[in-house]
């Protein structure tokens, strides 16, 4: 077909205003990104309090060995590391049943699914309050009443498991992320294929294990690198439950890092600390982006 | 042919899905039955679930104070703001590279969600010193900066998955038919882009709405949004139960009834369209 001269005149129109449509979003992204990066550089390389204004001089690489040797890092990395692992655990082993629970005809469905899917929409600060005192408070909330209708002893959570309790919370919050998604992807599994397998006298676990968990291998991977993104920087649950305590038991990374900077004042070594942050998050990144990048082909 | 569905099975996956639903609803069940008590009765040990006093005074009291509808209107102001000026610059670059796509769509639409991977508290201290030497600590204005450039990524990722899915052939046709660039964005494409465009701005809406750390970090008062001003009972400890669970259901209920409208354009947002 022949394309008339105000089709392709409109065509070059249109090539040459994408281009100039596109340069505000990339220009302001751009800056975003290098800007504060480029100046959390800078300052990691740095002696600089902003207790002690004026006396900043160049130390090379002591913030990171400072940061890297200081107790408190390797505490808060592995409360970073037990935290994202803990939370990813639960939300796949109870969101994978879960989902398929509510793939299966359930009377109600979208009431339940309304449910289930609530959480996500809370604030991380109200769900981290309401946890804290109206659940957990180890006199006068629930799980306290109900640990002695079953004739245990309450337990005080925040003393006596502080992390467990964050990661209770925390979990609370993904679940509802980690069902949503596996539900949309059983959604759109090929029912033929099951019905073919049962038809042939496929039992229910090897439908499972061979068609179905197959088939969500890639929605839990997307789930869990999202998840990791998003976990690694936990920071508003602990802020208002713990203040990272008792001592350093629920401080992560990104909590140590903002009493470093916003209640020690220490710039460059919270500087230091965010880079440590950055580099362990891209690598996280980097598999997702790979992930994404081959679903954009395909 | 369907599938045969026994009717037990139907009443045992109905009473299990509803079990489980239930247990995961309850923390907000019990938050929204403790703000209609007395701040004695939310103590009570047994605690009382449906039979006790119903009142509606924390509604009152919390609404009362000036200061709760100041924060929620920053929350407006904040979540709102934010959103549209991120719309406003996303919504050419998604037209552009759904559009128009050049040989580098795909590497920019990459780039841009890896910034969104970024640690925000990796930029924590430049992005405070920057806002504290230039006066924008606790404004609105700082705000809505700061959250608009968070959520820029996925703006404009979720609408260029919705403009995607228009089919160029009748744009060619509008072409054809003598339209300029102007008629078509405002005479084909916008009628066509608006169910996308909605749930873009909902869906980021609520994003802003609940984020908690740069509202935490960087307002305190005056541009403190309902994250911060509920963050603030945290302090003298359980005092104030039915208070803070009034102020808590009134902070999240517009939000999960926003949100349950927009599940299914939760998930393409949230995961970059990995996931169908």
């Amino acid at each position: 077909m022949m394309k008339s001269k105000e089709v392709v005149l409109a065509t070059q129109q249109t090539q040459v205003l994408g281009r100039a449509l596109l340069i505000p979003a990339v220009a302001l992204l751009f800056i975003w990104m290098i800007v504060p990066l480029a100046m959390t550089i800078y300052f990691s390389t740095l002696h600089y309090s902003l207790l002690d204004p004026g006396t900043e001089s160049f130390v090379g690489l002591e913030n990171f060995r400072y940061f890297l040797t200081d107790p408190a890092f390797l505490t808060s990395l592995q409360n970073t590391l037990v935290l994202v692992g803990s939370v990813l655990a639960i939300t796949v082993l109870l969101g994978t049943p879960l989902a398929l629970l509510l793939d299966q005809p359930v009377i109600g469905r979208s009431v339940v699914r309304l449910m289930v899917i609530a959480p996500f929409f809370v604030m991380p600060t109200v769900s981290a309050l309401v946890w804290k005192n109206l659940l957990m408070h180890p006199v006068s909330g629930l799980f306290a009443w109900g640990a002695t209708l079953l004739g245990l002893t309450p337990i005080d959570w925040f003393t006596d498991a502080p992390l467990f309790a964050v990661i209770l919370i925390v979990a609370w919050e993904w679940l509802p992320f980690a069902t949503l998604i596996l539900l949309t992807a059983l959604q759109s599994q090929d029912e033929e294929q099951k019905e073919a397998a049962e038809m042939d006298g496929a039992s229910a676990l090897s439908t499972f294990i061979y068609l179905t968990l197959p088939h969500l291998a890639r929605p839990i991977t997307v789930v869990i690198l999202i998840e990791t993104i998003f976990l690694l920087t936990v920071f508003a649950e602990i802020f208002v439950t713990t203040g990272g305590g008792p001592g350093l038991q629920t401080t992560n990374i990104a909590f140590l890092i903002y009493s470093q900077a916003l209640i020690q004042f220490d710039v460059g070594n919270a500087s230091a600390g965010g880079l440590v942050a950055v580099v362990i998050a891209n690598i996280v990144a980097f598999f997702l982006v790979r992930i994404i990048g081959r679903n954009l082909e395909a | 042919m369907a599938r045969r569905v026994t009717s037990r099975r139907v009443w045992v996956s109905t009473g299990a899905a509803w079990f489980f639903g239930f247990v995961i609803f309850l923390p907000i069940l019990w938050m929204v039955l403790t703000s209609f008590k007395t701040e004695l009765e939310a103590f009570a040990m047994p605690p009382t679930f449906l039979f006790f006093h119903w009142t509606t005074e924390n509604y009152a009291t919390v609404q009362g104070r000036s200061d709760y509808v100041h924060h929620a209107l920053n929350s407006i102001i904040v979540a709102g703001g934010s959103t549209l000026l991120a719309l406003l610059i996303a919504i050419p670059a998604a037209w552009s590279m759904a559009f128009a796509p050049s040989k580098r769509t795909k590497d920019i639409l990459l780039w841009m969600l890896s910034t969104k991977m970024m640690p925000s508290v990796g930029v924590l201290v430049p992005i405070y010193l920057i806002y504290r030497d230039f006066g924008l600590l606790d404004t609105r204005g700082g705000l809505v900066a700061i959250l608009c450039l968070g959520n820029l990524p996925i703006v404009i990722w979720m609408l260029f998955t919705y403009f995607k899915e228009i089919p160029k052939d009748i744009l060619e046709a509008a072409r054809m038919d003598g339209a300029t660039i102007g008629r078509e964005l405002i005479y084909v494409l916008t009628p066509m882009a608006i169910p996308g465009l909605a749930s873009t701005l909902l869906l980021n809406f609520i994003l802003a709405w609940n984020e908690a750390f740069w509202t935490l970090n960087l307002s305190t008062l005056d541009a403190a949004p309902l994250t911060v001003f509920i963050a603030s009972y945290s302090s003298p400890e359980g005092l104030f139960w039915a208070k803070l669970s009034a102020a808590s259901t009134l902070a999240i209920a517009p939000i999960i009834i926003l949100g349950w409208f927009t599940q299914r354009q939760l998930v393409r947002g949230l995961t970059f369209g990995a996931v169908k």
